[in-house]
C-alpha cells in the first residue's frame, strides 16, 4: 500500500460527471462495485440525459453517476457530493451548485480549452480566476496522461487512447479511497477478451491512474472507509430493474408457472426486458412486441393459457396498457404489470423519476376496474415487491401493478440474498374437475364460481378436459359467466370485483411505524422510492432531538387494514411524494385525516436535509421543548 | 450482429410439420361431432348474417381436425365476428377491439399444444388492429386468423370501414368515403404472411377447404372470408353468389393450374404485369400458372391485385402458402435450447446471487 497518509473516513459521497461518451456510467458502476466488495453500504444515483450523445462538451450532454458509501447504514445517494470527478468544463459547470464548500473537485484540464470553455459559457477559465477558491481542487491533466501511459501501444490511435481516461480516473479514485481493483480487471477481461489490444491499454491506464494518485505530490492523503457492519449473510450489488427481474423469475419458479414477459421498449423500464432475455436457461420467454399494447396483450393471453403474464412499461405506456388491463380486471387473470415511473406527462423526463403515476394505476381505466398496487421502496425491495405482486396475483387471480420508478430503477445497493427455498410458497392450483351440476344433473363447469375465501374464480386453463368454456370483457353473469346484461347482476359483479380487491388486505402486513421514543406527534408518512430519503431526513431530524414517527406503504390498493388507525394517531401526518400529493389525495378522501403533503418534481429524489427541515418546523409547531442545531 | 439460428429442427416446428404437430389428438377411433362443437349459447346475430354460415361450416370442419376439443382456442377482438368464440364450445376469449393477435401470440408462445384461431372482422383487423395483425403475420406466429369481410361496420350500425369503397355512402360518409380501402390479402402478402386465402360465407366447401389447408399450414394463416352483412351492406357480394356471374368472375387459385374462369385466363405482360383476357386471345406462353409455394411473394401480389371494385375480377382460393419457422416454433427451440434441465431452487440461488457476492460474517 501506499507510503502516504491514510486517513479514516465514516462516509463519502463521489459524482463522477462528464459527457455522454465519457463512460461516467461505466466507470459509477465498476466503483460502485468495487466499493461493494469492500464491504461499505451504498447507495447510487446515475443521472443521465434522454439523448445519447447529445452535443459534446454541452450542458445538456452531461452525465453522472453519484455513489454513497459508507461505514454504516446507508439510506440515500447522499444530499451533496464530497468529491466532483468533472471530465469537462460542462461537467463542472453543471453540477457545481450542488456542491458544499470545501468539497473535493478532480478536473480533467486537458478539456479546459478555450473552445470548451466557450461552449457552456465560461469567459474565463474557473480553473484559474479564483472562482473556486472555496473548493479543494485538484487539476489533472487526465486525457494526456492516460495517453502517455499508452505510449507502448503503437497499434491504438490516439483517440483510442484517449478513450482510457475514465480507467485511469476509476484508478485514481480507487487509490484515493483505497478500494481494491481485481474485480474491475476481472470485468474489463471478460469486456475485452476478444480484443487483447483495448483490453491490455485499459488496465494499464487503470494501473496508471492508481499509480499516479501513490506518486503525485497533488494528493497527500488517501481515505479508508471501513466495512459497514451488515446483518450477516452473502451480498451483492444490485440495481432495482435487476432486483425486480429476478424476482419475477424467482416467484414464478415459487408459483411453478412459466414466465412470460410481453413488453416495449421504453426508459427506463428496458433493463427488464433485457436482463430477462438473457435467462431462457431458466425457462422464461421474453417477445418484444410491436407496441406497448401488444406487450400487455401477449402477457394476458399466456396467462390465459397459465403461464406468469408479465409486461413492463414505464408513464405513457402504462396508458396505452390501460384497456388490456381492464380487459384482465373483467377476465380476473393473473397478470402483472410493472410501471417504471418516470417524469410525465406526456414523453415527460424519460430518464428522469417521478412518482406521479399512483392515481393513473388506481384509476386509469373506463369503469370500475380495481387492480391491487404495490411499490418497492428501495432497489433491493424491487427483488420482495415482485414477489408479493405474484402472490397477489396468482391467489387472487387479478391483475397487479408494480409502481417502481426511474431512482430505484437504476440506483443500486448491497442486497441480502434471500434463499430462494425461504421464499413464499406461491404454488398454483388449476382448476381440473368441473364445480357444479347442470339442469339435467350433468357435472358441468362455472367459470365465474368463487373461491368463498379470496373471492377468486377457478383458473381453468386450455387443454383441461371438461372444463371448456368462453370468457370475455363483456359483463358475465355471476357464477355461470355467460354473457349478461342484468342491471343488478352487473351491479352485484361491479361490488365483487370491489371486494376481492379490498379482500387483498387480509393478506398483507400491517402498516409498521417506526417511532423509538414512542411518543411522536408528527408522522412521516411515505411510498415508493421515497423511503431513503424519508429515513435519513427522519435520522437527521431525530439528531436533532425531534420526536418524529416514520411509516411507508408497500401497498397503494388496497391499504394495509390498520392505515387509518395510524394516520389517526399523530397531530400531524406528512406525506412526502415526487408528484403534487397524489397519495395525500387519497388517504384524506378514504381516512378523513388532514394530511399535509410535500412534493416535489424535479426529476430527482428528495434531499434527505430538504425533509428534515420540514420534519423539524412540523415537530416545532406541536412541541414545547426547543430542538438542537441541526447536526447534518 | 445477426447469428444463424438454424432452427427449429426437430419436434413440432420442424420443417414441413402439420399446423397442428404437438396438439394432442383424439385416441382409440372416437371423434367429434358438429353438436360436439356446438356451444349452449342462443346465437346472437341478426337474421341472415353471413356468420351464421361461417360458424356452421366452421362447426362443421373442426372434428375433421382429431383434436382433442379442450386442446382448441378461439380469440376473438371486438365487433358483430367477435362474438363467435361463445358460440363454439372449446376454450376461447373474447377480447377487446383489434387486439386477439397480440393476445393469442402470447398464447401460442407459451402453449405448443394448443390450436390457436383468431375470429376478427375487416374492422377490427384492419383498422384499430391493423398493427397487429401485419405483426403476427409477419412473426409467423402458429395462428388461424379467420378475417370476415363485410365492408362495413355492423356492430356500431353502419360506418364505413377500411374496406368499403371509396365513394361508399354510409352513416358517417354521407357524401361517400373518400378513404382507399385496403385490400386485406395484398396487405397481408405485404406483411410477410406465409399463407394466405380468400374465401366466402356461402360456399361451404370451398371455404372449408381453405380452412382445412390453413390448420395444416405450420404458421400465421390469414383467410379473408368474404361475408353478407344483411342490415347494413346487403348484397355486396351478391353477384359472386349468383351461380353464372361467378363462373365469369372468380379466378380460382388451384396450384399448378391456369388461373381463369371458364371464358378467361390471366396472362402476364412484358413489364410483368397481369391481365384478364379472353382465352382466345391468350398467348399459351403467358398463360398463368399459380404456384401457391413460390418463394417469392410478387406473383402472389400481382394476383391479388387483379380485384376491381365491380367485383369484376376476384381471384379466390389460396395465394400463398410457404414453409417459414414460426415464431413460437423457435422461441420454444432458444428455450429449449438454453435450458440444462429442471431448475431447481439451487439454480435460482446462483441466479440472484450473480458473479460479485460477499459475505458478511455473523
Amino acid at each position: 500500500m501506499s507510503a502516504k497518509l491514510v486517513q479514516k473516513l465514516d462516509r463519502v459521497v463521489i459524482r463522477f460527471a462528464g459527457d455522454s461518451g465519457d463512460g461516467m456510467q461505466l466507470t459509477g458502476d465498476r466503483f460502485t462495485s468495487q466499493t461493494a466488495l469492500l464491504g461499505n453500504d451504498l447507495s447510487t444515483l446515475p443521472n443521465f440525459p434522454a439523448e445519447i450523445r447529445a452535443p459534446q462538451g454541452t450542458l445538456p450532454g452531461v452525465s453522472s453517476f453519484q455513489l454513497h458509501f459508507a461505514d454504516h447504514n446507508v439510506l440515500t445517494p447522499g444530499d451533496a457530493p464530497d468529491v466532483l470527478v468533472a471530465m469537462n468544463p460542462a461537467a463542472l459547470k453543471a453540477n457545481l451548485r450542488d456542491l458544499p464548500r470545501g468539497a473535493a473537485i478532480i478536473v480533467n484540464t486537458d478539456e479546459f480549452t478555450k473552445r470548451n470553455l466557450s461552449k457552456v459559457g465560461y469567459v474565463e477559465n474557473p480553473l484559474d480566476d479564483g472562482s473556486l477558491d472555496s473548493y479543494d481542487v485538484h487539476p489533472v491533466a487526465l486525457t494526456s496522461i492516460a495517453v502517455e501511459a499508452l505510449v507502448s501501444f503503437t497499434d491504438l490511435t490516439r483517440k483510442e487512447k484517449e478513450r482510457a481516461k475514465n480507467m485511469f480516473a476509476l484508478g485514481l479514485l480507487s487509490w484515493l479511497y483505497t478500494r481494491p481493483m481485481d474485480g474491475t480487471e476481472a470485468f474489463l477481461k471478460a469486456k475485452f477478451a476478444d480484443k487483447p489490444e483495448i483490453l491490455e491499454a485499459n488496465l494499464a491506464a487503470l494501473r496508471a491512474g492508481f499509480n499516479y494518485g501513490e506518486t503525485t505530490e497533488d494528493f497527500a492523503v488517501a481515505y479508508e472507509v471501513a466495512p459497514a457492519a451488515m446483518p450477516a449473510g452473502t451480498y451483492r450489488n444490485v440495481t432495482g430493474n435487476v432486483a425486480l427481474s429476478l424476482g419475477l423469475v424467482a416467484a414464478a419458479h415459487r408459483a411453478h408457472l412459466p414466465l412470460f414477459l410481453g413488453s416495449y421498449p421504453i426508459t427506463p423500464a428496458s433493463d427488464i426486458l433485457h436482463t430477462l432475455a438473457g435467462l431462457k436457461r431458466y425457462g422464461v420467454a421474453t417477445m418484444q412486441a410491436e407496441d406497448e399494447i401488444a406487450g400487455v396483450g401477449a402477457a394476458l393471453g399466456a396467462s390465459f393459457g397459465g403461464a406468469l403474464g408479465v409486461t413492463t412499461t414505464s408513464g405513457p405506456g402504462l396508458a396505452l396498457k390501460a384497456e388490456t388491463i381492464g380487459l384482465a380486471v373483467s377476465l380476473e387473470l393473473p397478470l402483472i404489470v410493472c410501471d417504471i415511473q418516470r417524469g410525465g406527462p406526456s414523453t415527460g423526463l424519460p430518464t428522469k423519476t417521478e412518482q406521479a403515476d399512483l392515481l393513473q394505476a388506481l384509476f386509469g381505466r373506463n369503469g370500475e376496474s380495481p387492480v391491487a398496487v404495490v411499490a418497492p421502496a428501495t432497489p433491493a425491495d424491487c427483488f420482495d415487491v415482485a414477489v408479493e405482486a405474484v402472490r397477489i396475483a396468482t391467489t387472487y387471480r387479478t391483475p397487479v401493478i408494480v409502481l417502481s420508478d426511474g431512482y430505484l430503477a437504476n440506483g443500486s445497493e448491497p442486497w441480502r440474498l434471500p434463499r430462494t427455498a425461504d421464499l413464499p410458497d406461491i404454488a398454483v392450483e388449476f382448476a381440473t374437475e368441473p364445480n357444479a351440476v347442470d339442469d339435467k344433473g350433468q357435472p358441468t363447469f362455472h367459470p365465474y364460481l368463487r373461491d368463498p375465501e379470496t373471492l377468486a374464480r377457478p383458473w381453468a386453463i386450455p387443454g383441461t378436459p371438461g372444463l371448456e368454456h368462453r370468457v370475455g370483457g363483456i359483463e358475465k353473469a355471476d357464477v355461470t359467466g355467460n354473457i349478461s346484461y342484468d342491471p343488478d347482476n352487473h351491479d352485484h359483479m361491479t361490488r365483487l370485483r370491489q371486494a376481492k380487491i379490498d379482500g387483498i388486505a387480509d393478506t398483507i402486513e400491517p402498516l409498521v411505524v417506526d417511532d423509538p421514543t414512542d411518543d411522536a406527534d408528527v408522522l412521516v408518512l411515505g411510498w415508493g422510492s421515497t423511503f431513503g430519503p424519508i429515513a435519513a431526513g427522519v435520522r437527521l431530524a431525530r439528531a436533532t432531538g425531534a420526536r418524529v414517527a416514520q411509516a411507508h406503504l408497500r401497498h397503494l390498493n388496497p391499504f394495509p387494514a390498520n392505515t387509518g388507525d395510524v394516520l389517526r394517531s399523530y397531530q400531524r401526518v406528512i406525506v412526502p411524494e415526487m408528484n403534487l400529493g397524489q397519495l395525500a389525495m387519497l388517504l384524506r378522501a378514504k381516512y378523513l385525516v388532514d394530511i399535509e403533503s410535500h412534493t416535489s418534481v424535479r426529476g430527482l429524489p428528495f434531499q434527505a436535509g430538504e425533509l428534515a427541515d420540514v420534519i423539524a418546523t412540523a415537530v416545532a409547531s406541536v412541541s414545547d421543548v426547543p430542538l438542537k442545531e441541526a447536526a447534518k | 450482429m445477426t447469428t444463424d439460428l438454424g432452427m427449429p429442427s426437430s419436434g413440432p416446428g420442424a420443417p414441413g410439420a402439420h399446423g397442428t404437430a404437438g396438439v394432442p389428438r383424439l385416441t382409440d377411433g372416437t371423434a367429434l361431432t358438429k353438436k360436439d362443437f356446438t356451444s349452449d349459447q342462443e346465437v346472437r346475430w341478426c337474421p341472415g348474417c353471413g356468420d351464421y354460415a361461417i360458424l356452421a361450416a366452421v362447426q362443421g370442419f373442426l372434428p375433421e381436425l382429431g383434436l382433442k376439443r379442450e386442446n382448441i382456442v378461439f380469440v376473438s377482438g371486438i365487433g358483430c365476428s367477435s362474438r363467435f368464440p361463445y358460440y363454439l364450445d372449446t376454450y376461447g376469449m373474447h377480447s377487446i377491439h383489434g387486439r386477439a393477435p397480440a393476445i393469442a401470440t402470447g398464447l401460442a408462445a407459451t402453449r405448443e399444444d394448443l390450436s390457436v384461431w383468431v375470429v376478427t372482422g375487416d374492422g377490427d383487423a384492419l383498422s384499430i388492429g391493423g398493427n397487429h395483425l401485419i405483426h403476427a403475420l409477419r412473426r409467423n406466429v402458429n395462428l388461424k386468423i379467420l378475417l370476415f369481410n363485410n365492408e362495413i361496420y355492423g356492430l356500431t350500425k353502419g360506418q364505413y370501414s377500411p374496406t368499403s369503397h371509396v365513394g361508399q355512402v354510409t352513416k358517417s360518409t354521407p357524401l361517400g368515403s373518400l378513404d382507399t380501402p385496403f385490400n386485406p390479402v395484398s396487405l397481408a402478402l405485404g406483411a410477410e404472411a406465409s399463407f394466405v386465402a380468400r374465401t366466402m360465407d356461402s360456399d361451404r366447401q370451398h371455404l372449408t377447404s381453405v380452412l382445412r389447408a390453413a390448420a395444416e399450414h405450420r404458421g400465421s394463416a390469414l383467410v379473408e372470408i368474404y361475408q353478407n352483412c344483411p342490415i347494413f351492406n346487403d348484397g355486396v357480394f351478391d353477384v359472386l353468389k349468383d351461380r353464372t356471374e361467378a363462373a365469369a368472375r372468380i379466378l380460382h387459385l388451384a396450384d399448378g393450374e391456369e388461373v381463369g374462369t371458364a371464358e378467361t385466363v390471366v396472362v402476364r405482360d412484358d413489364r410483368g404485369s397481369l391481365a384478364v383476357v379472353p382465352r382466345a386471345e391468350a398467348d399459351p406462353a403467358r398463360i398463368v400458372r399459380h404456384d401457391e409455394s413460390a418463394h417469392d411473394p410478387s406473383a402472389a401480389f400481382a394476383l391479388s391485385r387483379l380485384d376491381s371494385p365491380d367485383l369484376g375480377h376476384v381471384p379466390m382460393g389460396i395465394f400463398r402458402n410457404v414453409q417459414r419457422p414460426t415464431y413460437d416454433d423457435s422461441l420454444r427451440e432458444q428455450i429449449a435450447s438454453a435450458r440444462t434441465g429442471e431448475v431447481t431452487d439451487a439454480d435460482i440461488d446462483a441466479l440472484l446471487a450473480g458473479r460479485d457476492t460477499w459475505t458478511v460474517g455473523a
